[in-house]
């Protein structure tokens, strides 16, 4: 802008700190929104994740959580309250669900499935924008997506009513490729009570935490139990594959009672008929004597070589939830090293650990990797992931498990697992009894291992474990084959009915109701 | 802007052209107030849609109600000036609507406090009195008679409300019944009055007298005299009414009034010297000061010590919730601020549900409107109507900077009302009279123009 030259010396020097004048004020624009540029960019995440800001909470609870899917149908939900924090979960079965499902409590967070699976189930994960980079810049939330899980409803159903009063746990695989098919603790709670913000949500939590039965935990995979006789599997196989044994019908030399190397405790049998029995006598009648010695004849290493290939000692199991180590124990005496090979002293495992040694038996000798996630969907149906079977271990040769599978049959059919035997099917099993307690005072634990075949079915199609923590009756007459059996055949036998076709193998699917089979997921 | 002469056409000033007359352009005002009244019914909308998915029920009713007082002022402007700056008005009509639809968005969250219709019959008094101006007001410039009435207009209105309550803390509202209103608002006007009135008649005397102490040359103080008296009045009453920004304001005010006036650098300097001491002293005495002095410098100290967020924090929690493009109107959660978010904090809201995207153009659209003012003033040669644009857009920038640096943490928080924005009537109706002041003051400036400055 030009000015005329003919004002006076005041209006030029009055036109120049105008000019200042507002250059100051141009100085002020630009601070803030430099400032501006700061709180809402560059300090932007640090302000979002201050634990005063309540933002990410409403928008966690802003929009409907998305839905956790057994046999095609969901058992979560959500309710909307209109409050601040808008939407609550709603279980239905939430007790039968709840070792799956976990809770989401806006006060106390996520666990098991819910935890594991937030980002889905939240609408967060960004695999679930159809544009990823711009759902970012513009800071999108997707409608949560749906987890499908690999549960059988049936078998879910069958392990719950099977354990009902008790105190227990019950993990079911599919052998061919990992699959969870059921995971269920007792007692358990209705994870509903935990959702929202009301005053009887902390009342539930406060009276959750202070039971006694604990009804929060998860004994299926948070629990380790000595597993008693049924680690004798382990044994057995570490016996065949090392070749301490060659053939399970040779008499072993071992006395009964077996006085334990180095101390002068006579371990004793409950069966009879057990001093100098053949591998295949000593399994079927669970022969403690016998196993004891094998395990100091195989001796330290290999017995831990076979603990490790069957799964023990693996912190880092996750299913997608992590799972507590089963453990063998890790520098036993010779005396030591003879209870723990009969599922004693230090070896400790969860059911889902002794459905996988089960699993390894029916399925060739592989381990595969247990998984509960099916595939996660985008709300409207689009598949976001799909899980692929894998191998997690050789626990054995095919070999072993084809003569172990032989050893476990002998024991449903004339031993001790005569109460899991299902008529048009092969079943395998092995039973167990644990001491446990101070001194084994403790009430035994009653353990069964089992799998099933159908008998037009060109594979096993499930493997379990079943433990009961306070079974009925007096302590003598406690028993895996009576008490826990009864429960392994009854899943057993869900798993095996609710799969009509004998062809059942991971390339059908047994669910196909909708919207597991939207988007052709199962093409591989 | 026309620039007779622009680079590359060198020889249009040789020739001594008969001076040009400059257009109107009433078209492109009424065109960009048509633009501001779409924007705003569009944002009705969008919050509308983001809340309850449809659109609201008033959309037609409030476009229409903006529309009509638009027009009611576009029509005053073109019978009265017609030769005002363009942009003054559309963008008084885009911030005015903006407001309104931050405050029915914020009213959404509290049920039981509806704001926006009262701000929307505010906007109603506020744009009659904007056309009672430009139609009565002939020439600007008339005002300078009544210099010292607007000086003691100013005191009297600054003074009222220690006689009344006073809410929130402060003394600032005359309440009658359940109608209230700021005096203190319609003071800021009168004072830039009785500034650019005193500072026009004694501005020689204030630059060319008086004692020279090392490089400052102070000013005699017999000329001196009545405004430091008047300034440390208001300032003193504001002080008492714990009004900080408005004294902040006024302080600004009339350092740059004063420097503009005398040209005089060494009015900064003493100007600087007392507000730093007024500032020390002020916090040391006031709790009220010192605690937002605290709060700015460490506003998560309530987090820490598991009293959870304060207003700042809140505040600043809302901005960052907007990052770059906001969460869109209507899906942010800025009514965690709690109180005044929709007053003080309004900008807040602004800044999480448009963004830095958002928060940036109205910080532009302020800035253009204190440009336009500065223009008006520039292109005047009335040294009283060059003083009052420049202290009206001043008041506007001093405003916005003390506000919006409050609640982006950039400065301590101090009340003060983002113009047009904030609900609250009084604040409006003002900035609707120095709107129209302006545009009375560009329409003399371009009128006048006789082809020797751009205006």
């Amino acid at each position: 802008m030009s000015l005329p030259r003919d004002l006076g010396f005041a209006r030029r020097k009055g036109t120049r700190a105008i000019r200042r004048a507002a250059a100051l004020y141009a100085l002020l624009l630009i601070a803030l929104l430099v400032n501006a540029a700061r709180v809402q960019i560059v300090e932007s995440s640090r302000y979002g994740d201050n634990p005063a800001n309540r933002r990410p909470m409403i928008a966690r609870y802003g929009q409907p959580r998305g839905d956790i899917l057994v046999d095609g149908r969901a058992v979560t939900g959500s309710r909307d309250t209109g409050g601040l924090l808008r939407y609550e979960r709603t279980y239905r079965d939430g007790p039968l669900y709840a070792p799956v499902t976990g809770f989401a409590s806006q006060v106390y967070g996520t666990t098991l499935l819910e935890a594991a699976q937030d980002g889905v189930l939240a609408g967060t994960a960004p695999q679930l924008a159809p544009m990823p980079a711009w759902n970012d810049a513009v800071r999108g939330r997707s409608p949560g997506g749906a987890v499908v899980t690999t549960l059988d409803g049936a078998a879910q159903r069958a392990a719950y009513q099977g354990l009902a009063g008790r105190t227990g746990a019950v993990a079911a695989i599919e052998p061919a490729t990992g699959r969870i098919l059921a995971l269920v603790s007792a007692p358990s709670y209705d994870p509903g009570e935990l959702s929202g913000t009301s005053a009887s949500v902390t009342r539930a939590w406060a009276r959750l935490n202070a039971d006694a039965a604990r009804p929060m935990l998860n004994r299926a995979i948070r629990e380790t139990y000595p597993p008693g006789s049924t680690f004798k599997v382990v044994t057995a196989a570490a016996a065949l594959d090392s070749g301490v044994v060659t053939d399970p019908d040779d008499a072993t030399s071992s006395a009964d009672p077996y006085l334990l190397p180095g101390t002068r405790t006579r371990l004793t049998n409950e069966a009879s008929g057990c001093a100098d029995a053949s591998l295949r006598y000593a399994f079927t009648w669970s022969c403690n004597t016998v196993f004891a010695k094998l395990g100091v004849d195989i001796g330290l290493r290999n017995m831990r070589v076979a603990a490790t290939a069957f799964g023990f000692d693996d912190p880092a199991l996750r299913i997608p939830f992590a799972v507590a180590p089963s453990t063998f124990a890790r520098k036993p005496d010779a005396s030591q090293l003879a209870l723990s090979s009969i599922g004693q002293f230090d070896t400790r495992a969860t059911p889902l650990q002794m459905a996988m040694v089960a699993s390894a038996v029916a399925g060739d000798g592989t381990i595969m990797a247990p998984y509960l996630v099916e595939r996660t969907t985008t709300r409207s149906g689009r598949t976001v992931s799909t899980a692929e079977p894998r191998a997690l271990h050789r626990a054995m040769s095919a070999g072993t498990a084809a003569r172990l599978r032989e050893l476990m049959r002998n024991v449903v059919e004339e031993g001790t697992g005569r109460n899991a035997a299902i008529d048009g099917a092969t079943v395998g099993g092995k039973t167990g009894t644990a001491q446990h307690g101070v001194g084994n005072s403790g009430k035994p634990y009653a353990w069964f291992v089992s799998w099933a075949q159908a008998d037009d079915a060109p594979q096993p199609a499930v493997a379990v474990a079943v433990v009961v923590e306070d079974a009925a009756g007096e302590r003598g007459e406690i028993s895996g084959g009576g008490n826990a059996a009864p429960i392994a055949r009854a899943v057993m036998e869900a798993v095996l009915n609710s799969r009509p076709h004998p062809l059942n193998s991971p390339q059908h699917p047994r669910h196909c109701s909708e919207p597991a089979c939207w988007g052709g997921a199962f093409a591989r | 802007m026309i620039q007779p002469g622009t680079p590359g056409t060198s020889t249009a000033a040789e020739t001594p052209a008969p001076a040009p007359r400059l257009p109107r352009r009433r078209g492109i005002e009424f065109t960009l107030i048509l633009l501001a009244v779409l924007i705003s019914v569009y944002g009705y909308c969008a919050v509308g849609l983001a809340q309850h998915g449809t659109l609201p029920p008033g959309a037609v009713h409030y476009g229409a109600g903006l529309g009509l007082l638009a027009l009611l002022a576009h029509g005053a402007v073109r019978l009265r000036a017609p030769y005002a700056d363009p942009l003054l008005l559309p963008i008084a009509v885009l911030l005015n609507g903006v407001g309104l639809v931050l405050i029915y968005r914020l009213d959404l969250e509290t049920p039981g406090e509806r704001e926006a219709p009262a701000q929307l019959y505010w906007s109603t008094v506020g744009v009659a009195l904007f056309v009672a101006v430009v139609v009565l007001l002939r020439a600007p410039r008339l005002l300078q008679r009544y210099t010292y009435v607007c000086g003691v207009a100013a005191l009297v209105l600054l003074v009222l409300p220690i006689f009344f309550p006073p809410l929130n803390g402060a003394r600032l509202w005359l309440r009658i019944g359940d109608f209230s209103i700021q005096p203190g608002e319609f003071a800021k006007v009168l004072l830039a009055v009785f500034y650019a009135g005193y500072l026009a008649a004694n501005r020689h005397a204030l630059a060319f007298s008086g004692r020279r102490i090392g490089p400052l040359q102070l000013p005699a103080g017999r000329v001196l005299g009545p405004v430091v008296a008047i300034w440390l009045l208001s300032v003193a009453v504001l002080v008492l009414e714990r009004d900080l920004g408005t004294s902040l304001l006024f302080f600004g005010l009339f350092i740059v009034l004063l420097y503009i006036a005398t040209g005089r650098t060494g009015w900064i300097a003493v100007g600087l010297l007392l507000a730093s001491l007024g500032a020390l002293a002020v916090a040391r005495l006031e709790p009220h000061v010192h605690s937002r002095v605290h709060e700015w410098l460490h506003p998560f100290a309530s987090i820490d010590a598991g009293q959870g967020a304060g207003q700042i924090a809140q505040s600043l929690f809302a901005f960052a919730a907007g990052g770059a493009l906001g969460t869109g109107l209507g899906l942010g959660h800025s009514i965690l601020i709690g109180f005044a978010a929709k007053s003080d904090f309004i900008l807040a809201t602004a800044g999480e549900e448009l963004g830095l995207a958002g928060l940036s153009a109205l910080f532009l659209v302020y800035a253009l409107l204190v440009e336009r003012g500065y223009r008006a003033g520039l292109a005047l040669r009335d040294p009283f109507g060059r003083l009052l644009a420049i202290g009206l857009a001043s008041i506007v920038a001093l405003q916005v900077f003390v506000i919006a640096g409050g609640v982006t943490g950039l400065i301590p928080m101090t009340g003060l009302a983002m113009p047009f924005l904030a609900q609250g009537g009084s604040s409006l109706v003002t900035n609707w009279i120095i709107v129209a002041l302006l545009i009375r003051i560009s329409d003399v400036a371009r009128s006048q123009y006789d082809g020797s400055a751009a205006p």
